[in-house]
């Protein structure tokens, strides 16, 4: 089955994951399903910096994914980063099989502010679709309400929306061709 | 999408390395990596990235400032920005003044990043942008090769365009440089006679004798070496434009035999008894003053009168400032390929100095002056530095050289053609090049001087 496997690392609130699946399912017409979850990422923690490596992450979730053809999504409550920059939200292989998204500066505790769960819901969705959308090839986009438009901050999430504009759709529609799926979802998509 | 510009990570780091490549990536970028400042100094001679990464610190070979200051010598306008998990203002300093654009200290915010490639690149399309701006400019100033926006010469382009089709004979006149030929190549490629020859003669660079055999051919036996018949250019000419440059120089009889020629169209052959009668345009040029030399009595004014039925005097570079910059951006591109140079374009400082002198070689000095600074610069851009000769006396031949007392200024010209002869070992044109004179005018100081040719 091609489709996009997504997979919690360590405990994640099963609104999120079923949110997660839902919209990927939507947004780009393949089966999505949810893998039995993996433990936390301790493996890619560095204890200098106190986050977690996100590349590290990416290349051990590969293993997840149902078949060669498909892609994988990673959930993490871990902060995540790259080397150069100081926290990634998410990191993609641009056009490859992998992604992944972290809730920690998603969630408004991080900010000292009330805990929100239906905001946390909408920003791991939008952060899904961002993800993903890199892994079929899409890349930023300039219109600030499309999912595909960069995010640094909680703010730039909020602005944007879930599904994609319409450049991005029809961009998306060249590349599935690429990436060939069946249009019958799996009951886990939802 | 920002694919057309490419980018390359430079980090000895696998991890460092491919998390900003990919983190690019995502933002439409070509990203290409190199592991080692070696790398990147080699991926850079086969690519222009218009960014590069390069981490300070790659134990093992060239750090990030050496990697810098190579790259630098193969593209002096790379925009590189020098990456340091340790930041001290030491390095700071030594990475600006090598001339990184940018310093970051990792891990840096997302946000600095994006904000920093995108205003790196919106320069970078911009320049591209005033690029492509001044060439469409350039070539909405160009007539036939000739560029030029003054007004002046837009009504000689008028002229031109209005009398291309004429067979009416046309005086050009102009210093030495100021496009002559050019003027009257474009008269005849604007005209009816396009697809028919331009013969173009020299009339300062020969001897009076072998001059009229030049233009009217000769026959077999009329003169010793004269061993087969030959056609003059008149009649390789017929149907066509012959252009007679330094008219100005000719000798009394060859004024009396092109008079006849313009009057009747007919000519002998030297040694010749046949009456040849061609269909030739006539296009001549001088930069002596010709109604002067009437004056005087050394031009015949019935043949200046036959001459001077269309004229066209071309004004001096000085007197058209305004040209400057077009032109140089003009010679820029063409020449700068030609000697294999990487130059394409000249700082406002380096205009200004063109733009200050008085050019008495015209254009073709001008030309010659880029070719010297094109040579001579070591970036991307003309600057002052490059221009640093116009206009000034050279300094080496100053120190070496005084004139000897009671030298005429006959004598001192003399002397300067045979030395910048003897350095270029006989050849012509790079010694008009170095005078800052065409090779017409070469020719007739030489003749003047009684100078060999070699």
């Amino acid at each position: 089955m091609n489709g996009v496997t997504v997979v919690a690392l360590g405990r994640i609130e099963e609104t999120v994951l079923e949110a997660v699946t839902t919209v990927l399912g939507h947004t780009f017409q393949i089966p999505v399903r949810t893998a039995p979850a993996l433990p936390e990422p301790v493996f890619a923690y560095d204890q200098q910096r106190g986050q977690y490596g996100s590349v590290l992450v990416l290349r051990h979730i590969l293993k997840e994914r149902a078949e060669p053809a498909s892609k994988v999504l990673g959930v993490t409550e871990k902060d995540l980063f790259i080397p150069m920059l100081s926290f990634v939200l998410g990191q993609a292989q641009l056009s490859g099989p992998a992604a992944v998204i972290s809730l920690a500066r998603l969630r408004q505790e991080f900010y000292g502010f009330a805990a929100d769960g239906d905001l946390l819901i909408t920003r791991a969705m939008k952060e899904a679709v961002h993800e993903i959308g890199h892994t079929f090839g899409l890349t930023h986009c300039t219109d600030n309400r499309c999912p595909m438009s960069l995010s640094n901050t909680v703010q730039h999430v909020d602005i944007k929306g879930t599904d994609l504009c319409a450049t991005c759709a029809t961009l998306f529609e060249e590349k599935r061709r690429q990436y060939p799926t069946s249009n019958n979802r799996s009951s886990a998509a939802g | 999408m920002m694919t057309h510009w490419p980018i390359l990570v430079v980090d000895d780091e696998e991890v460092m390395r491919e998390s900003l490549a990919a983190w690019l990536r995502e933002d439409g970028y070509t990203v290409d990596t190199a592991n080692s400042g070696a790398e990147a100094v080699e991926k850079s001679r086969a690519t222009d990235f218009a960014i590069y990464f390069v981490d300070l610190k790659m134990p093992g070979g060239i750090d990030g400032i050496e990697t810098m200051m190579e790259i630098r010598k193969i593209h002096s306008d790379a925009s590189i920005i020098i990456v340091t998990a340790y930041a001290t203002v030491d390095t700071a300093i030594t990475a600006m003044k090598e001339g990184a654009q940018e310093y970051i200290v990792k891990p840096c915010n997302p946000e600095e990043i994006s904000l920093l490639v995108g205003r790196i690149i919106k320069v970078k399309n911009l320049q591209r942008e005033n690029s492509i701006l001044r060439k469409k400019l350039t070539k909405q100033y160009r007539f036939h090769d000739i560029i030029s926006k003054s007004p002046a010469m837009l009504a000689i382009f008028d002229l031109v365009r209005d009398v291309a089709s004429l067979r009416s004979t046309v005086l050009i006149q102009g210093e030495s440089g100021t496009g002559k030929e050019l003027i009257a190549r474009a008269i005849h490629f604007s005209g009816d006679r396009t697809d028919k020859p331009f013969i173009g003669v020299s009339c300062a660079a020969l001897a009076e004798t072998l001059l009229e055999s030049e233009l009217f051919g000769h026959e077999k036996g009329s003169f010793t070496g004269a061993s087969a018949q030959r056609r003059g250019k008149f009649e390789m000419a017929h149907g066509g434009t012959i252009f007679l440059d330094e008219i100005g120089d000719i000798s009394p009889k060859l004024q009396m035999d092109l008079l006849r020629i313009l009057q009747e169209r007919k000519f002998y052959r030297v040694g010749g008894a046949e009456e040849l009668e061609v269909d030739v345009r006539v296009i001549a040029a001088t930069n002596v003053d010709l109604e002067r030399a009437v004056r005087e009595g050394k031009f015949r004014d019935d043949l200046y009168y036959r001459l001077n039925v269309i004229s066209i005097h071309i004004p001096p570079l000085r007197n058209r400032r305004e040209d400057i910059p077009l032109l140089a951006d003009t010679f820029i591109e063409r020449i700068a390929p030609e000697l294999g140079k990487e130059v394409t374009g000249i700082t406002e400082g380096a205009l200004r100095i063109l733009m200050n002198h008085d050019w008495p070689g015209n254009v073709r000095e001008l030309e010659n002056a880029i070719e010297r600074a094109i040579v001579t610069s070591k970036t991307k851009m003309i600057t002052e530095e490059d221009c640093a000769f116009v206009g000034a006396p050279r300094v080496q031949e100053a120190q070496e050289w005084s004139v000897p007392k009671d030298m005429t200024l006959e004598e001192v010209e003399n002397q300067v053609i045979t030395a910048t002869l003897k350095r270029t070992r006989g050849n012509i044109s790079e010694a008009a090049g170095i005078l800052g004179i065409d090779r017409s005018t070469l020719y007739d100081r030489l003749k003047k001087h009684n100078l060999p040719r070699s």
